[in-house]
């Protein structure tokens, strides 16, 4: 039983288990984030587990279930320590292998390796490989090589030394002070400079105070938080307890949404373990100061994100926003102080502390500092987690390090920031990922959501799909959120069904700033912002379902008809496979045909055509 | 607390700090449309109609008066053209969702909406979902019988399962707040029905004239606001002030007179059998 009552304890505590550890003892780090999990990737450690102890190696070598790698289009990754020798695509089949060869022996697998596009090279050091060389990862760097249910594997690698340096090297003033300075702002998607929320708080009369961790990312397609919560959850309460030491709160909750049964739990893990250690709880490493952390679940409802709407969910009501003319650093939660930061925020906090203010002012942009960890998903060739330096631009995020548009096709259009955000086409791709650049740009930084479209994605489809998504998810209380994105729904259903005039594309633009200017809070003021977006980059497409009756990507059914080019077909069957309904003849040296009566308009012949001859022309 | 300088339509204005925009505006005779204000209720800010621009420092925005107080920089303007644009939208939007409500109908010409350019609805019957109901039952008379289920689209009010309510009393607070007439109740045979919320109770009837004018359990309720130990007379309010008249000197008493100003709510119909 650990109970450290003094940070000179910690230290020692630390290089007992750094002495304890050798070095050098090979270790099989084993992702356990959320892709590699569905693709069996508990079961490649238990396969690892069980071959090493039949070959009487179970002491020898460690199998270590870690947080994201990251590389998730790679799935499941294995990167053998301490050499770093990065496996992809790992199967249980593919276990005894890798021991035999690696293990006890000295070699590489080499076709369980990642090999380069175009040059076909093999690369067998994890940060050699484009994805993670053209990185940044400051928050992430810890998650690939700690068992997030281990306290020691956080404190070995450096964990709660910011804390522990905080609370008895630092005065709370001056660490709101190093927070000021180093420009990090929120990351939840608001962008808000962090150090003033604080010094807000610390400001605001009131006892008890409260910090809280906004876990509940409901954007479709994130998994920033989720990553960081299931995979390095330590960070986050160190954050947080270095927040309430600044702020002089003694209470903390994290709320988390529902729907992230493991994050929940890795977290109750780590706070048991905290407590245990001391390191959180009544006076923490034998200091004054005690802060405990509560976790709140959520119940389904992405308005909870919203910062009074949370609040109001953690304190038992609905999940309601109200109206913020009094900012909740003031009057927050129980009507008291409180401050409320992401938990990307929050994990930001002790990389702060330990390398300090100017360090981390000196990474980023001019007004928007340090790295932000982003999910790039959708038709991008490496999708996974990603950290970069902000001012990073699109094009590096999405072609040097996703490894550019899937299956090689052309690149259309990136949303970012979620059903809040907006979509950038072609023209902005040298955007730098900026709080304010990209708002300037009709999009936002959200929370770091990042989905690559190519061609073959409809842009009033896509506006559509995100509108209806908010429509389900507003809280239904002002007119303008909850009425304004109904009748904007209705538009847009209207017009992807072949049913819709030029008129309905005014109207909607117009209910659009309606219910951008009008909305009581940030998920109203922000829902229109994939409309508006593609509204003001991809007019012609919307023109085209109106006017021409036309759906360019050959996306919405009723406006989409699937012929052959007879030109490109070279009759090699594949589609006749693919349609589900029959609907496509010819024979070998014959171009192959459409039936246009028993078409469904599914597209998958399109989807497995070799040469592009199925055409929505 | 202490005064602010504020300018609002040009004028500038000492105040109070936190007085809501709203309740300002309204006492230097300025006309704001609302629906879901209330005096003796919390601001809600719901339905948007009493958007106001809103400007301090460099930062210029829309925002609704009733829950916006007034705050030391803050400069205000009620009709200008974005003001109004706003109103007619949300007006428009209500009048689609709400067409059987006479009241919106009439706040859209008002407004200069000549007809609503979205699909009418047939199924919401005249609900504006104010939160009236919900607020002053909650708020003031404190039995909270009703509240908001749901959310986005399927946003309703309701009772607890949508059945008959326990709590609920029958004082008709939520039909005499109700903007479009969409919450009823009727009386009929001793008994009230709030039809609204599918539920029934049993009335009192008075000592005097027999009509049956209060429900047993606002009775209860009342008497247990006021102690066990106060005397209640279970006299209808048009016996009562009968009654007071009397007991004044030189004061001649017109009954018809008297049954006018008690006014029931145009949506509590009383039944002729009471």
């Amino acid at each position: 039983m650990v109970k450290l009552t003094s940070p000179d304890q910690l230290v020692s505590y630390r290089e007992k288990l750094q002495a304890a550890r050798k070095q050098d003892k090979p270790c099989v780090a084993i992702c356990g984030g959320t892709g590699c999990r569905a693709n069996r990737g508990l079961e490649v450690a238990r396969t690892f587990r069980n071959i090493l102890k039949k070959k009487l190696l179970g002491e020898k070598v460690d199998v270590r279930i870690t947080g994201c790698h990251g590389f998730c289009e790679r799935g499941p990754l294995v990167v053998l320590l301490p050499g770093g020798t990065l496996y992809v695509s790992v199967t249980p089949d593919d276990v005894e292998e890798i021991v035999t060869a690696s293990i006890e022996g000295d070699s590489i697998v080499e076709r369980l390796t990642y090999q380069m596009p175009g040059t076909k090279k093999r690369v067998s050091r994890e940060l050699d490989i484009p994805f993670y060389a053209n990185q940044q990862r400051l928050v992430l760097a810890k998650s690939g090589k700690i068992d997030p249910t281990s306290i020691d594997d956080y404190i070995v690698v450096g964990g709660y030394a910011s804390l522990a340096e905080a609370i008895t090297a630092m005065e709370p003033d001056e660490i709101i002070r190093w927070v000021e300075k180093s420009g990090l702002r929120g990351r939840g998607g608001a962008g808000f400079p962090t150090g003033r929320k604080w010094r807000a708080c610390r400001q605001a009369r009131g006892y008890p105070k409260y910090v809280l961790c906004n876990g509940d990312e409901g954007d479709p397609g994130a998994f920033m938080d989720r990553s960081i919560m299931e995979g390095n959850p330590h960070s986050v309460l160190e954050g947080m307890a270095i927040g309430a030491y600044a702020i002089g709160a003694d209470q903390g909750y994290i709320y988390v949404r529902h729907e992230y049964p493991l994050a929940v739990e890795n977290l109750r893990i780590a706070i048991d373990q905290a407590q245990e250690y001391g390191l959180l709880g009544d006076n923490i490493l034998g200091s004054d100061f005690s802060f405990n952390i509560r976790i709140s679940r959520g119940a389904g409802a992405f308005v909870c994100g919203e910062s009074t709407a949370l609040m109001a969910s953690i304190e038992g009501f609905s999940g309601e926003p109200r109206a913020k003319h009094i900012h909740t650093s003031e009057k927050g939660i129980f009507g008291k102080p409180t401050t409320l930061n992401n938990v990307e925020t929050w994990a930001n906090v002790p990389v702060i502390i330990d390398k300090g203010w100017q360090w981390f002012a000196g990474i980023g942009s001019e007004n928007s500092k340090g790295t932000k960890v982003f999910s790039l998903v959708g038709k991008v060739k490496n999708t996974g987690l990603v950290e970069v330096p902000m001012g990073t631009t699109l094009r590096h995020v999405i072609y040097d390090i996703g490894g550019g548009v899937a299956d090689n096709r052309k690149f259309k259009a990136v949303q970012t920031g979620g059903p809040s955000g907006g979509c950038l086409p072609a023209d902005e791709l040298d955007l730098p990922v900026d709080f304010e650049r990209l708002t300037e740009a009709g999009s936002m930084m959200g929370s770091g959501g990042m989905i690559v479209m190519d061609d073959r994605t409809c842009m009033v489809e896509v506006a559509r799909y995100f509108t209806k998504f908010l429509t389900k998810e507003s809280c239904g209380k002002c007119t303008a959120c909850r009425e304004g994105l109904l009748r904007m729904d209705e538009l847009l259903e209207k017009i992807t069904c072949g049913r819709g005039c030029a008129e309905d594309v005014e109207l909607l633009e117009e209910v659009g700033v309606y219910v951008q200017t009008n909305s009581m809070c940030g998920l109203g003021k922000t829902a229109a912002n994939p409309t508006l977006s593609t509204l003001k980059y991809f007019k012609d497409e919307y023109i085209s379902h109106v006017v021409e009756r036309r759906c360019p990507a050959g996306v919405c059914k009723e406006l989409t008809t699937f012929r052959i080019d007879g030109a490109k077909c070279r009759a090699c069957g594949k589609c006749i496979k693919s349609c589900p309904v029959e609907a496509i003849t010819g024979e070998k040296k014959v171009a192959h045909i459409i039936s246009q009566d028993r078409c469904i308009k599914c597209g998958a012949c399109r989807e497995v055509c070799p040469f592009d001859a199925v055409v929505a022309p | 607390m202490g005064k602010v300088l504020t300018i609002i339509d040009g004028k500038e204005i000492e105040v109070e700090r936190d007085r809501w925009a709203l309740d300002v505006a309204r006492e230097m005779g300025i006309s704001i449309p609302t629906l879901c204000h209330h005096p003796a209720l919390q601001p809600y800010g719901a339905c948007r109609l009493c958007v106001v621009e809103v400007t301090k420092g460099k930062g210029n925005w829309l925002a609704a008066s009733c829950d916006l107080p007034i705050r030391e920089g803050l400069s205000i303007r009620t009709n200008t053209p974005e003001v109004i644009k706003s109103r007619k939208m949300a007006i428009e939007l209500l009048w689609a969702r709400a067409p059987e409500a006479e009241c919106i109908r009439k706040l859209a010409r008002e407004l200069g909406v000549e007809k609503p350019r979205f699909n009418l609805r047939d199924d919401l019957g005249k609900c504006i979902l104010c939160g009236l109901c919900v607020r002053v039952c909650n708020e003031l008379i404190g039995v909270s019988a009703l509240s908001f289920t749901m959310r986005g689209d399927e946003r309703k009010v309701r009772t607890p399962f949508d059945r008959a309510s326990d709590s609920c009393i029958g004082c008709n607070a939520c039909v005499a707040v109700c903007p479009t007439g969409h919450v009823v109740s009727v009386d009929r045979d001793a008994v009230r029905y709030l039809e609204t919320w599918k539920t029934k109770l049993d009335m009192v009837r008075c000592e005097v004239c027999g009509r049956a004018y209060m429900s047993v359990k606002e009775f209860e309720y009342i008497r247990a606001k006021l102690g066990e130990q106060t005397f209640l007379e279970k006299v209808c309010p048009i016996c009562r002030r009968l009654q007071t008249a009397s007991r004044l000197e030189g004061v001649a008493t017109n009954k018809e007179n008297i049954e006018c100003a008690v006014n029931w709510h145009p949506a509590h119909k009383v039944g002729s059998s009471t």
